[in-house]
């Protein structure tokens, strides 16, 4: 194994720029690669990506793969998981780290598995073992009722890192480093699924990731009536609207709406939670909060566990007023 | 059409998610006790999609579940449901299974149960949270694989899959044989009657050993766990606002949130 050398990052990018996790894997990255003593690769992929390249060294970089093909200006399992394949072959780095997105928590275990090695995913920790030179990786497991730390003897060792969690790179622009390019050689008759097509979600107002107070409801809304009284709050606050898992399986709110462990990841200033019961999934999703209020009818709810502030009582009673308070209150 | 749904055995999650411990000595989480087995609820998620399928069209659904004193109770509720057969491969060898583990030995019971037209899986499984299963099948058996799914449908001898991503949702499609896995969208596992439940009793159940399956799985070990600890979990002080009414309580929350800059 002593042929593989250097820590990869693999570089997600949404609509032609680098989205926030790009930067906290390049900035992960680059702290793995320094405590081994060794180069940051950075890997583009896309269709007319190039551009970015600088803009990845100067965020960390020592050296930047850069795979332009018009077979990649969509995300397919198939033709990124052969791009990636083709590239840590070529390379060879000790180390791989995906942002845990929808594209990474898709693309890393398929790409292990090619690899004949192994992805340890949502990893809230990353660290190189003094002793062993291995990669340290810790996730929260059983819900996050605990953290694992696994690591693994094959090369490369694969993670997801969670959005929001690893400190970004702060950007240097002077620093030097090298773009190479590799040929992504895909053959399309071996993209075997393929994109029909990709409804987008309303974004209207605040994205929930970008959020500074999130007004978010879970079972106890009820129905899709009910996610209408958040949205007035939420337009109150200058919020967005998220929810726990339930309402979104049950189509009141938009899956892309939910905030968990198998939803985003969110950090506001301000959580409000209604009628949610704060499963430990959710907390995972929300715990990071600067601050939690929870409105919910069950004083039993574990919510109340995390919360500043707390109303014992039915939603539909609080909210109304709670809302036309702050109205009252806020600056417009 | 022949459909083939992976359901892992795990203990209740909705009933262990208070109480549960970290014995950080053994490296293993303590459940309370009493938690009950369960299917993995995505997996049940999974098992819906195979029969919701098998309600439109001729379809035979087989469930296969891997570990080490597998509840048969619990996982004869998949027939009772609506699946035809359930393989267990049960042996003391299987305790523990990690992902890659798990992969290679349902690739291997997959191969010798002949021919099929898709494998569902559910996402991740509510115990270890990995979501690597389905997409190591897929790769070890060589099929295209698509993963969270929130729709599977055939169309034209097609799998058409909605599957779920941050911001919406896309719509795949893929040649079969192909491997799926399934997320809590699609919807919760039906409800079986009575009369399905004590029909399912007495449907046989097929039971492989290690020995049964052409791998060796002392050989199958990847990641391996260093430490287990309990989680950093955010603990505040909760500051109750009580009212005569529930409006007031409304009306006064605004007033201390307010004061403490919280907005």
């Amino acid at each position: 194994m002593a042929e593989y050398k250097g820590v990869m990052v693999y570089c997600e990018i949404v609509e032609g720029s680098l989205p926030s996790i790009t930067y906290e894997v390049l900035g992960c990255g680059r702290k793995l690669a320094d405590d081994l003593g060794q180069e940051l690769y950075a890997v583009l992929a896309g269709s007319e990506v190039g551009d970015l390249a600088q803009e990845v060294i100067s965020s960390g970089a020592d050296k930047v793969y850069v795979i332009d093909d018009q077979l990649l200006k969509a995300y397919q399992t198939d033709a990124y998981v052969s791009v990636m394949e083709k590239v840590v072959r070529q390379v060879m780095p000790q180390v791989l780290i995906l942002g845990q997105t929808s594209v990474g928590r898709d693309m890393a275990p398929m790409l292990a598995f090619r690899l004949d090695t192994m992805a340890t995913l949502d990893c809230v920790e990353l660290a190189i073992d003094s002793d062993t030179k291995l990669l340290l990786q810790m996730k929260p497991v059983y819900g996050g009722n605990a953290l694992a730390t696994y690591t693994c003897d094959s090369y490369p060792q694969i993670a997801t890192v969670r959005d929001k969690v690893m400190s970004p790179s702060e950007p240097d622009p002077s620093k030097q480093g090298e773009t190479l390019a590799i040929d992504a050689g895909l053959d399309p008759s071996a993209i075997r699924t393929k994109l029909l097509k990709k409804i987008k979600d309303d974004e209207e107002g605040v994205k929930l990731e970008e959020a500074q107070v999130i007004v978010s409801g879970g079972r106890g809304i009820g129905g899709a009536e009910g996610f209408e009284q958040l949205q007035k709050l939420a337009a109150v606050v200058k919020g967005a609207v998220g929810a726990s898992r339930p309402p979104c399986d049950n189509r009141w709110i938009a899956p892309s709406r939910q905030v968990g462990i198998t939803g985003k990841i969110v950090s506001p200033d301000l959580y409000i939670a209604i009628g949610l019961s704060g499963s430990i999934q959710h907390l995972s999703g929300c715990g990071q909060s600067k601050s939690i209020i929870a409105i919910n009818n069950d004083a039993e709810a574990s919510i109340f566990k995390y919360a500043d502030f707390g109303v014992v009582g039915d939603w539909k009673k609080v909210l109304p007023t709670f809302t036309d308070k702050l109205k009252e209150l806020l600056p417009e | 059409m022949k459909i083939i749904v992976c359901i892992k055995q795990v203990p209740d999650p909705t009933s262990s998610s208070s109480g549960t411990t970290v014995d950080t000595e053994a490296k293993r989480v303590i459940v309370p006790q009493g938690t009950p087995p369960v299917m993995n609820p995505y997996d049940e998620n999974a098992l819906e999609a195979a029969l919701k399928i098998k309600d439109s069209q001729e379809a035979t659904v087989t469930v296969i579940s891997a570990g080490k004193n597998l509840a048969k109770p619990v996982l004869r509720k998949s027939i009772a449901s609506g699946a035809d057969d359930l393989i267990l491969l049960d042996d003391p060898a299987f305790d523990k299974l990690d992902s890659y583990a798990t992969a290679h030995l349902l690739a291997a019971a997959i191969k010798q149960t002949g021919e099929y037209d898709l494998i569902l899986c559910g996402r991740q499984a509510a115990d270890t949270d990995a979501g690597q299963v389905g997409s190591g099948l897929a790769e070890i058996l060589k099929l295209p694989g698509i993963t969270a799914a929130c729709k599977v449908e055939i169309v034209d001898g097609k799998v058409v899959v909605e599957r779920v991503v941050s911001d919406g949702i896309e719509e795949v499609e893929a040649p079969m044989p192909a491997l799926v896995t399934v997320s809590s969208e699609l919807g919760e596992l039906r409800y079986p009657g009575v009369k399905e439940i004590m029909a399912a009793q007495r449907v046989p159940i097929t039971v492989r050993k290690a020995q049964d399956l052409e791998i060796n799985i002392s050989q199958l070990k990847k990641p391996s766990l260093v430490t287990l600890a309990a989680p950093l979990g955010r603990k505040a002080e909760c500051q109750y606002i009580e009212c005569e009414t529930p409006e007031e309580a409304g009306t006064d929350l605004a007033i201390r949130v307010r004061e403490a800059q919280l907005l």
